[in-house]
């Protein structure tokens, strides 16, 4: 359902059902998601919010026995078209992940490795993006020193931040968060939060919170996700405050979670 | 009667046999290295042999079996450690991937003489090749082929998933999921692996017996079709089949095979442990 | 709908006309690249495709041309027109099965020793010397047997050699040791901890604990030892070929374990040096390959299905 009086919306779920190893993961899900603002998808564990967000950037194609019906436009192209060129995709909108995986390495090839297998040679716009992503995700005054070092040397708190600049470094135009401050302690979960809200006005983000509370901080926009039901969604003050459905208000306060 | 005696007469029955297991491998070693010592010498390792071999050096039985070794590791590496990377990271669990799993479990039980009557028969005589190098080095490749594959596969799957998602998550393909962090991650087990096979292949006989090996050539081997020395075949000529053969040329023969094995042996080990110290996850 | 500009060059080096639209360059490496594994991988299946066919097309003229009474003859002279198999299927049985009846209980009883007895320090030392075993090649040990074993066997025993089928058997045991003991090491720590624990709040000595509980408890993962080792030993070629006399006996009596014998494996060594390519004698050899091949095969395949059907019914038994 288009939300009236907005811009574009950059991803369009229509009628999405999803399915894996016969169970029914997602029914027909439709969701428009606005550009350049912080949607957030809650809802308790296990009623498929990570699912959704892996269709999006099509993470959940390398898992077999499954099986998709409806549509998803990313910026207008459907991503699902048989011509989509899938590691592209992925560079539009990338993801961060519930645990900080940083990949083996230093700091400096965690950051530039989308860069790298994306054929991007050229040292100085390297180092460019390097300092501009790591800026971004609030870690650059932490790390500038030792680029060069092992980035399982970090904190967990880095550590996820440097995920987020590794997503960053390739410039894309969506972000997928999935309980990106889980594992994390109050103050790296404040620094996350904090940089999101920079970050929203040049790209658009989804977050799976891993609590009501950081929803109702973060969130523009929430949509609540219930057992592979999409029940309702809305701007954030609304659905948080004034829900109009008696799950999503029980939800919310705490009825059951 | 006490249960505790019982214990203590158990343990120590158990402990002896354990000694009884291990000293004599330990004897073994020592026996040969005191017996052959004798025979070892600067000409014994670089010099030809002569007089039939009752004199001279070995030299061309110490190349031919690094030779023969290169040759098996040019053909079983690619195959093993491409075969594993498929297993591994494209191939879906179906039955036809399965059939890929059972013949390496079928390769790796066949008898070695069982290999060497297939590479007389395909390679010696059918592609004729003839007493060969090449023979030899491609029915040791494919005998060796097992132990590469499943070490390699293991280490491949032994590297964390997360890896390969936070790859494809950045736009990385497969290939340079594998390329940049799965295969440079599962190296050192894959090198172990290797090692391991080449080993095993470098103190084979019957393998060799029909499809390369010549006891008495004077010379080293000048093409890929030649046939040509090797240790282990050099010393069961020796030991039975040439009579008036010095003992300690023999034990020297021994030794010096077991030395090359044995160093590849605890090289295998020390990347294993080296790496694994460093690992990252 | 979206505009397509708004996708523009995020990436300086991406050409404008890459959107998401199929990189075909990119692709063919891809594509490419699973492809050569894939046929890499398969060629493991026409290898052992192709080690059949040969033996078969070597091997069947001697089963098809040798009448069946000969081939199942007790005499095994191919000079004079006697393919009898017999003596050298039932030589390799005898080695094989006396060499698995010594491994089993030494491996068995080490591995008991150095899981659940010694302190963790010996296993330090004891497994590098074990692995040792594991890597000398078969032709030194056969070397060794022939010269220092043999002759203390036959001191020992008094006999008139020292190359027998016992000699043989007694190095192919030490020779499956090293396999054996690893096994049963695993299937021993197998046996969760809980197992012990509660025999031990019981009352139960140590001893007792691992006769009675433990052992039993890792019983399957011994049975695969077992045919693992039969399988490598009925193997076996240069160690008991330089062990065992050679002589092509049926060794039906008791005494037979003390006397020369043939195995298998060891007449096809031997003899295959001195065939004329093409007669029945050059086919004869192929043909006992042939009876290895298969008979391998099945004790393999059985070891495998033990061990694939314990994974899939999960834990122990």
């Amino acid at each position: 359902m288009r939300m009236t009086g907005l811009p574009e919306p950059k991803i369009r779920i229509q009628n999405v059902s999803y399915a894996y190893d016969r169970k029914q993961v997602l029914r027909s899900i439709s969701l428009d998601i606005p550009d350049r603002s912080v949607t957030v998808c809650f809802g308790p564990a296990g009623g498929g919010k990570t699912t959704l967000l892996r269709l999006i950037n099509r993470l959940n194609d390398m898992v077999d026995g499954t099986s998709l019906s409806g549509t998803i436009l990313v910026g207008g192209q459907d991503i699902y078209a048989a011509d989509t060129h899938i590691p592209t995709l992925r560079r539009k909108v990338g993801m961060v992940f519930a645990l900080p995986l940083p990949l083996p390495g230093t700091i400096r090839e965690n950051v530039l490795y989308g860069l790298k297998v994306a054929g991007v040679h050229d040292r100085g716009h390297l180092e460019e993006r390097l300092e501009i992503s790591l800026t971004q995700a609030a870690l650059w005054d932490e790390v500038k020193d030792r680029l060069d070092g092992m980035a399982s040397a970090l904190s967990g708190g880095q550590q996820q931040r440097l995920c987020i600049a590794r997503s960053l470094a390739l410039e894309p135009e969506v972000l997928l968060l999935d309980e990106p401050t889980s594992g994390l302690d109050p103050i790296s979960t404040a620094k996350v939060e904090e940089s999101l809200q920079q970050l929203k006005s040049e790209y658009t983000i989804v977050i799976v919170p891993h609590s009501v509370q950081q929803a109702a901080r973060v969130a523009d926009y929430a949509a609540f996700v219930l057992m592979g039901e999409l029940v309702e969604h809305g701007p954030g003050k609304t659905v948080f405050t004034t829900p109009k459905d008696s799950r999503t208000e029980d939800y919310v306060t705490g009825r059951f979670g | 009667m006490n249960r505790y005696r019982v214990q203590q007469a158990g343990f120590v029955l158990l402990g002896a046999t354990a000694l009884a297991v291990v000293v004599p491998i330990l004897l073994i070693l020592l026996i040969i290295i005191v017996r052959g010592w004798p025979a070892l010498s600067w000409e014994f390792v670089t010099a030809m042999p002569r007089d039939g071999m009752r004199a001279g050096g070995l030299f061309p039985a110490i190349v031919g079996t690094l030779v023969l070794t290169m040759g098996t590791a040019l053909v079983a590496i690619p195959v093993g450690v491409g075969g594993a990377i498929y297993l591994s990271e494209y191939a879906r669990d179906n039955w036809l991937t399965n059939s890929i799993r059972l013949a390496i479990i079928n390769l790796a039980g066949i008898p070695s003489i069982v290999y060497g009557l297939f590479g007389l028969g395909m390679f010696v005589l059918f592609l004729r090749f003839g007493t060969s190098i090449v023979a030899g080095s491609m029915t040791l490749a494919i005998m060796t082929l097992p132990v590469i594959i499943s070490t390699a596969e293991e280490s491949l799957r032994s590297v964390p998933q997360e890896f390969r998602t936070v790859s494809a998550s950045l736009g990385g393909t497969t290939w340079q999921g594998i390329r940049n962090i799965v295969l440079p991650q599962a190296l050192p087990g894959i090198l172990t692996g290797i090692v391991l096979g080449l080993l095993r292949a470098a103190g084979e006989t019957a393998p060799i017996l029909f499809t390369v090996a010549a006891f008495y050539l004077p010379r080293l081997p000048r093409t890929p079709m030649d046939s040509t020395m090797a240790l282990p075949y050099h010393l069961y000529v020796i030991s039975t089949q040439v009579p008036g053969m010095p003992e300690s040329l023999q034990y020297g023969t021994a030794l010096i095979l077991l030395t090359i094995v044995l160093s590849m042996n605890v090289a295998a080990a020390f990347i294993r442990s080296y790496f694994r110290r460093r690992r990252q996850w | 709908m979206g505009d397509d500009a708004t996708w523009g060059a995020a990436l300086p080096s991406q050409p404008q006309k890459d959107r998401m639209r199929q990189n075909t360059s990119a692709n063919l490496i891809e594509f490419g690249i699973e492809a050569t594994v894939k046929v890499l991988g398969y060629s493991v299946v026409g290898f052992v495709i192709l080690i059949f066919g040969f033996l078969l097309r070597e091997g069947l003229p001697f089963f098809v041309s040798v009448p069946v009474g000969n081939l199942v003859s007790t005499q095994w002279y191919p000079t004079f027109g006697f393919f009898g198999t017999l003596p050298l299927i039932l030589g390799s049985i005898l080695v094989t099965v006396v060499a698995v009846a010594l491994s089993l209980p030494m491996g068995l009883a080490t591995a008991v020793f150095v899981r659940e007895v010694a302190p963790p320090w010996t296993r330090e030392v004891l497994k590098p010397i074990i692995e040792v075993l594991a890597g000398i090649p078969s032709v030194v040990l056969g070397f060794f047997g022939m010269t220092i074993l043999a002759p203390l066997v036959r001191q020992v025993l008094g006999a008139p050699t020292g190359l027998t089928a016992f000699t043989g058997a007694v190095l192919l045991a030490y020779m499956s040791l090293p396999t054996m003991i690893s096994v049963a090491e695993d299937a021993l720590d197998a046996v969760p901890k809980s197992y012990r624990d509660a025999s031990l709040a019981m009352g139960a000595t140590r001893w007792q604990t691992i006769w009675r509980v433990v052992v039993p408890a890792a019983r399957s993962g011994i049975v695969t030892a077992v045919m693992l080792g039969l399988g490598r030993a009925i193997g076996e070629t240069m160690a008991v070929m330089m062990v065992t006399g050679n002589a092509a006996r049926m060794p039906v009596t008791l005494d037979s374990l003390f006397r020369p014998v043939r195995t298998m494996t060891a007449t096809i060594a031997a003899e295959m040096g001195e065939v004329a390519g093409g007669s029945v004698h050059y086919h004869a050899l192929f043909g006992v390959g042939i009876i290895l091949f298969v008979l391998t095969f099945l004790v393999n395949l059985f070891a495998a299905l033990t061990i694939f059907q314990k994974r899939r019914r999960g834990g122990l038994r």
